[in-house]
């Protein structure tokens, strides 16, 4: 029986266990919505932007591990898709995005909603094709969900024209994939892991460098068993935290700029780096020519052009994390002699002096403004035994969520990092919660950010995805706010967000629920009220508006160079202002 | 036994021979590759191999060993991308043809002709007052060619960028295969 490409579609989608689409239709696809709209296997999520289509598949695929699938129509869709195919192309999600195209007779000829598809979407994507042929659509499906998913993953777009949509084939869906040029590396090599065992063997001061790349290995039991076996302590990058229990006394927390004292001391002392899944990315090195000056580093990472693309690599291990940290570990098992906690019992009292020196902290009066940091510290201890997933957006906010909230488990963190997309967080969120529906689902987001895809409440709404999002509202683009403080003399050009909406008359205005807590009193009682409800929730928090997020390497400083409080010029300035929140420009100006 | 950076201070020309899938869009990922990620093309010639389903690619570009190092791995990551060789890490033979039309006056063309010999180039087509003359060889002597002819007054010069090929082995040829990850 003959199939329309439509039908291809769904079928194919089918066979690829997805579940779960979000998307918006536009003229060039409403074939495919037709038949999306006469089955019952796969939800659509209509989704009020397509950005936030993209960024609800990337929250999905985190969340999963498996792909996110979204679909958005030719020209405009596209465009507005572009943004979360490049976060997700940064960070490594499996997304496969679906595009309409107009009909192949008309492209290339400026047709109604036409864009370049292809052009647009080539260096924000991990591959792409442009369907021309319906006997060509399964094949290309199953090869899109293939390289999406394997390898280092990433989002891969498939532009599906109009008539390609509805024209007819014979539907034969291809049992296994073959690209000749495309053969990722999953064993490493046996002698450079020796090679790696050895220098672990020798080290005195380790450390373990974590990232992404084993959340999406699926290798956190791997990593809390080498970590264990050697006692080594473990620095997480943002996109790996979760993948090693943030409470356990081996974890040091983040690394990098907002990272803590204690992870950026050590590895910048070490005499030996394991990095595993990580890309040694600006945010983590700061200044590269002085990034671990004593440290021999292994790399293990599944892209080849990861390795030695920043860093000099002593011991470079192309592979799978899982893979790669289980061979490791076979060999340490059995070469690890004697008491790792005494042989490492120097390192680690240097580590937990450098802990006692300068921990976390932050400073709550208690008839004071309430402290960001406090909301986050609060929130985490009220929901740790619900195993919540979190979502961010991007700036203080984010960082304080990674420095407070501990997490216990992977596939729990849902942030944007390479990109640093405001805006991702809430429909994020709306992924994860589409993939889990029993699951709580927070998102902690800045009052900046969190208009950058409002609209999704209606989608919220709409498809009962029940997102509790608390609004640190501090009423400026926060770290727009602290570099200006820090290193533009306190002139907040355009970091002062006038005109901000009342969070919960908006969203009583999606039919959501709003609440604000007003002062420290409130906070417990308004956070709990939230997590009791049923259906999407955003909670108003102002908070003091001129905290800084500290500790901080200044852009292209040194990891051991941080600055760990307000300069004593910004403290002065701050005496006797900030006791409440700025009502309008004036008052925050005058501060 | 430090982080730093690995950077090796000299840039060398680097001639980079790449099989491609035949198809669409190809030549602007590698070509968008480059812009991209601002490593340099100084000249690029494609076109299909016996197999009609590949294309080889001769790419000349230019860094240090760290970014010809980068370049050979991001090129390796494509995914139309079969197989990378750097060819300097091999013997190799080069070439590349230049068409060149000069103006030749009476008593020139005669000195034109004799430019051509010296050269083993060929005059492909002739008017009363040019010759078009086609030149092979290695950079050095396409420029050589043109030095000489710059006297008479060249009209037009088309190139087509070098086209390499590794010689036979008389030592073994260490050829980076497609996704052999040596690390």
């Amino acid at each position: 029986m003959k199939l329309t490409g439509a039908e291809i579609f769904i079928e194919c989608l089918k066979r690829e266990g997805v579940k779960t689409l979000f998307a918006l239709p536009g003229g060039v696809v409403l074939k495919i919505f037709d038949m999306l709209h006469q089955q019952k296997d796969i939800e659509v999520v209509l989704t009020r932007h397509e950005q936030g289509a993209g960024h609800m598949a990337e929250g999905y695929a985190k969340a999963t591990g498996k792909a996110g699938v979204c679909l958005v129509t030719s020209g405009p869709g596209m465009t507005n898709v572009i943004t979360a195919l490049a976060d997700a192309y940064m960070d490594s999600v499996p997304v496969v995005c679906f595009s309409g195209q107009v009909p192949t007779s008309l492209i290339g000829n400026d047709a109604f909603q036409e864009a370049d598809n292809i052009g647009l979407s080539r260096p924000c994507t991990k591959y792409n094709f442009l369907v021309k042929d319906v006997n060509d659509l399964a094949r290309t499906i199953k090869e899109a969900f293939y390289i999406a998913t394997t390898g280092r993953p990433g989002p891969v777009l498939v532009d599906i024209p109009k008539d390609v949509s509805q024209n007819q084939t014979e539907f034969v869906y291809p049992t296994s994939v073959s690209i000749r040029g495309y053969n990722p590396t999953y064993e490493g090599n046996k002698w450079q892991i020796k090679q790696a065992a050895e220098a672990i063997a020798k080290a005195k001061k380790p450390v373990l460098y974590v990232g992404g790349g084993v959340v999406f290995s699926g290798a956190s039991q791997e990593l809390f068993e080498l970590a264990e076996l050697t006692q080594i302590p473990v620095d997480m990058t943002l996109m790996g935290l979760g993948v090693f229990p943030g409470e356990h006394p081996l974890s040091l927390g983040m690394l990098g700029m907002h990272g803590t004292y204690c992870a950026n001391m050590a590895i910048h002392y070490s005499d030996l780096v394991i990095a595993v899944g990580a890309r040694f990315d600006d945010r983590v090195t700061g200044k590269v020519s002085e990034f671990c000056p004593h440290a021999k580093v292994i790399h293990i990472d599944i892209d080849p052009t990861s390795i030695r693309k920043n860093i000099h690599v002593d011991i470079p291990i192309v592979g799978d994390c899982k893979a790669v940290l289980r061979e490791l570990n076979q060999i340490l098992r059995v070469t690890v002699n004697g008491d790792q906690k005494e042989l490492r019992k120097p390192w680690w009292d240097q580590i937990h002096q450098w802990q006692k020196r300068h921990p976390l902290t932050y400073h709550q009066e208690p008839d004071g403004p309430i402290k960001p940091q406090h909301v986050v510290k609060r929130l985490y201890e009220l929901t740790k035994d619900r195993d919540p997933i979190i979502s961010t957006d991007v700036g203080q906010h984010q960082m304080w969520a990674a420095q407070y909230f501990k997490l216990a488990k992977p596939n729990r963190w849902l942030t944007s990092g390479g990109l640093g997309t405001m805006g991702f967080g809430f429909p994020a969120a709306m992924g994860a919660q589409a993939a889990f529906r029993d699951r709580l689902v927070l998102c902690i987001a800045g009052d900046g950010s969190v208009q950058m895809n409002m609209q999704e409440m209606a989608t919220a709404v709409v498809s009962k995805l029940p997102v509790k999002i608390i609004v640190l509202n501090n009423r400026f683009h926060g770290m727009v706010r602290q570099w200006q403080d820090l290193f533009y003399n306190g002139r907040y050009a355009s970091s002062y967000l006038g005109g901000t909406p009342d969070f919960v008359k908006l969203a009583e205005a999606y039919g959501a629920v709003g609440l604000r807590a007003e002062s420290l009193a409130d906070l417990d009682g308004v956070l709990k009220t939230a997590l009791e409800t049923d259906g999407p929730v955003i909670v108003d928090v102002p908070t003091y508006p001129y905290e800084n997020c500290y500790p901080m390497i200044p852009a292209g400083g040194c990891n051991h160079e941080m600055i760990l409080e307000d300069p004593p010029e910004l403290k002065k300035k701050q005496t006797g202002v900030g006791k409440t929140v700025p009502e309008d420009k004036d008052t925050v100006l005058t501060a | 036994m430090s982080g730093a950076l690995i950077s090796t201070p000299r840039n060398m020309e680097h001639i980079i021979s790449v099989t491609v899938e035949n198809k669409f869009g190809v030549l602007s990922r590698v070509a968008g590759l480059f812009s991209g990620r601002g490593f340099n093309i100084e000249s690029l010639s494609v076109a299909p191999t016996l197999d009609p389903s590949m294309s080889q690619m001769t790419l000349v570009t230019s860094g240090d060993d760290r970014i010809i190092e980068q370049i050979v791995k991001q090129l390796n990551k494509l995914i139309d991308v079969i197989k990378v060789v750097d060819l300097n890490e091999t013997e190799f033979v080069a070439r590349e043809t230049a068409l060149i039309k000069v103006h030749t006056k009476d008593d020139d063309r005669a000195e034109a002709l004799r430019i051509v010999d010296i050269f083993r180039a060929n005059v492909i087509d002739s008017s009363p007052s040019t010759y078009t003359i086609e030149v092979s060889g290695d950079p050095r002597k396409i420029e050589a060619i043109i030095n000489l002819l710059q006297p008479l007054g060249i009209k037009e010069l088309v190139r087509t960028g070098r086209v390499a090929v590794a010689r036979e082995p008389i030592r073994p040829a260490v050829v980076q295969a497609k996704k052999a990850a040596r690390e």
